[in-house]
């Protein structure tokens, strides 16, 4: 709001100095709204074309690398291979327990992280005291979000398998797969709050709001538009992470396509992919990565689209 | 000095750490009229205005010594809850800053707050608020379009209306024409007329006009200690202190 009422002050300030600059335009050297030229001109001009070229080659990159990715496996999607149950010898078997535990394995880990990642966002951005203790704890979690994931899937092994006696399953993998996810979910909660003017936090807790009803009403819903997006790349990571469910949940499912049991193998889709193209013996192993991987690039861009269109939809509506 | 004082303010020494930002303030608001803080910048008038709803809580090392009373309670001592303090005293800011929400959920978030949900109770709450704050006419077509699609000038109403809708006693006004065009100014500061039959108002202004213009009294501040105060036509006229003479006629600040 203030950024709106500055550009218009701005705007009417220029107009006003483009009426007067015309009014004595007689008076200034006619050649002073010439173009600019040298050094600088030119590599203003160079800078551009090299942004364009930049941007238009990502662009290009990217929709050349789906387009091959989605080629040959789209057009062979059935609904038998989305629902069927894998085959360890014949052809034609499908990916159904394997897409079912990724979702389910997602939303289990999800279900744990996102509320632990934004209570601690949420602590650091409005209640940790600012000294040097947070501070490392701050740095603590920023390493931890580059850690490499199949470290975690280590320690999923040690905590779960090696601790717990309880075999890979799909618990270990959701609890570990949460472990990836917290740091990441963390920052972007805490930077999103951070982001928020603080103009708004003392409007709320002017009004006699407490601190609480400030986060809950304010901070959180004008923080929401970063934190999604965040809980999207988080997901959309977590949906296609394989090295910490092969080590924690498995290459194998129960064989049943709804199975709620948390003590079940939980082999997903992303890791039968790895499985099918590196250990398989079926013969059409080719065609179930081929299809495998248009369903997970499809799921990826379909988790971030149902999320990220309601904010869409609210923004538009804040900006009338 | 007119109406009875509502707001005594004792000796009031305010640090934040180791600077001394006020010191020894005291001094008398009176109800229902225009109390208006001048000084250079720096001077602690904003600080002051900040410790009447305790907004200066949140800084860290901020520590207040003295007393502020208000309707006779002091408002820093230990059973008095800042929410409810902020409730009586509400504050309007330097930029207008309204809730990237409706017009109504501006004006509402406040009362909601304090635990009204009834639909029309909350209807009539934002409709009187929004008249106290000469907005009404304009928005009642449109209450459920964004604030931000409003103006400089009705941003800033619509945060009086809002701080208005919780039914406060004094209003707190810090700088808050400053970053609004003459017009949407004089809007304020006739809302600001308006208003203090119902409120009393302090008002912190870098602009001594302003201060001449539309308060009853006048607060001069140097260097964190208050130089004088009086009614705002006495002070304009015919100041006892030379520091005030000097900044009114405009020799420094």
């Amino acid at each position: 709001m203030s950024h709106k009422s500055d550009q218009g002050q701005g705007r009417s300030t220029s107009t006003s100095a483009s009426t007067s600059a015309s009014t004595s335009a007689a008076a200034l050297d006619t050649g002073a709204f010439k173009r600019r030229s040298g050094a600088a001109a030119a590599s203003n001009r160079l800078f551009d074309i090299f942004v364009w070229a930049a941007g238009i080659c990502i662009i290009l990159f990217i929709l050349g690398l789906l387009f091959m990715l989605l080629r040959k496996g789209l057009p062979m999607l059935t609904w038998d291979f989305l629902t069927g149950l894998p085959s360890e010898i014949e052809e034609g078997g499908g990916i159904g327990p394997a897409l079912f535990n990724s979702f389910y394995i997602l939303f289990l880990s999800l279900a744990i992280s996102i509320p632990l990642g934004m209570a601690a966002g949420i602590y650091l951005a409005e209640f940790a005291p600012d000294n040097r203790f947070i501070g490392f704890i701050r740095i603590c979690v920023e390493g931890l979000s580059s850690v490499p994931s199949i470290i975690f899937g280590l320690f999923g092994i040690s905590l779960f398998v090696d601790m717990f006696h309880l075999d890979l399953t799909i618990l270990g993998g959701a609890v570990s797969l949460a472990f990836l996810n917290l740091p990441m979910l963390t920052r972007v909660t805490e930077e999103s709050l951070r982001a928020v003017p603080p103009e708004l936090k003392n409007a709320s807790l002017a009004l006699g709001s407490t601190h609480l009803q400030t986060i809950v009403r304010t901070l959180i819903p004008v923080a929401s538009s970063g934190i999604v997006t965040g809980i999207c790349l988080t997901a959309g990571r977590a949906f296609g992470e394989s090295a910490v469910i092969i080590l924690t949940a498995g290459v194998t499912t129960s064989g049943s396509l709804w199975d709620f049991n948390l003590l079940s193998p939980g082999e997903t889709l992303a890791v039968h992919l790895w499985y099918v193209q590196s250990e398989a013996i079926v013969p059409d192993a080719g065609d179930i990565a081929q299809k495998a991987t248009a369903v997970l690039i499809a799921v990826v861009l379909l988790i971030n689209l149902t999320f990220r269109v309601p904010l869409w939809i609210r923004a538009r509506n804040m900006k009338r | 000095m007119q109406g009875t004082a509502l707001i005594e303010i004792d000796r009031l020494n305010l640090f934040y750490g180791t600077f001394q930002a006020l010191k020894q303030v005291s001094l008398q608001i009176p109800q229902r009229a225009i109390t208006a803080f001048i000084g250079p910048s720096g001077c602690g008038k904003s600080t002051l205005l900040r410790t009447l709803n305790r907004m200066n809580d949140m800084i860290p090392g901020a520590r207040v010594e003295g007393s502020i009373e208000i309707g006779g309670t002091d408002i820093y001592s230990g059973d008095v809850h800042v929410e409810t303090l902020r409730k009586k005293v509400g504050m309007v800011f330097q930029q207008p800053n309204p809730f990237p929400k409706s017009i109504y959920d501006n004006v509402a978030y406040g009362p909601r707050l304090h635990g009204i949900t009834k639909r029309r109770e909350l209807d009539e709450i934002v409709e009187s608020s929004l008249r106290s704050a000469a907005l009404w006419g304009e928005v009642k077509d449109h209450l459920k379009r964004s604030a931000l699609s409003l103006s400089g000038g009705q941003q800033q109403r619509l945060c009086i209306a809002r701080a208005l809708a919780v039914g406060p006693d004094i209003l707190l006004m810090d700088e808050a024409t400053s970053a609004l065009d003459p017009i949407s100014t004089l809007k304020i500061e006739e809302l600001a007329q308006e208003l203090k039959d119902r409120y009393t108002i302090v008002m912190v202004t870098h602009n001594m006009h302003q201060a001449a213009r539309v308060s009853q009294q006048t607060v001069f501040f140097l260097n964190g200690e208050v130089v004088e105060y009086s009614d705002t036509e006495k002070l304009f006229s015919d100041p006892t202190d030379r520091r005030t003479e000097d900044y009114i006629s405009g020799r420094f600040g």
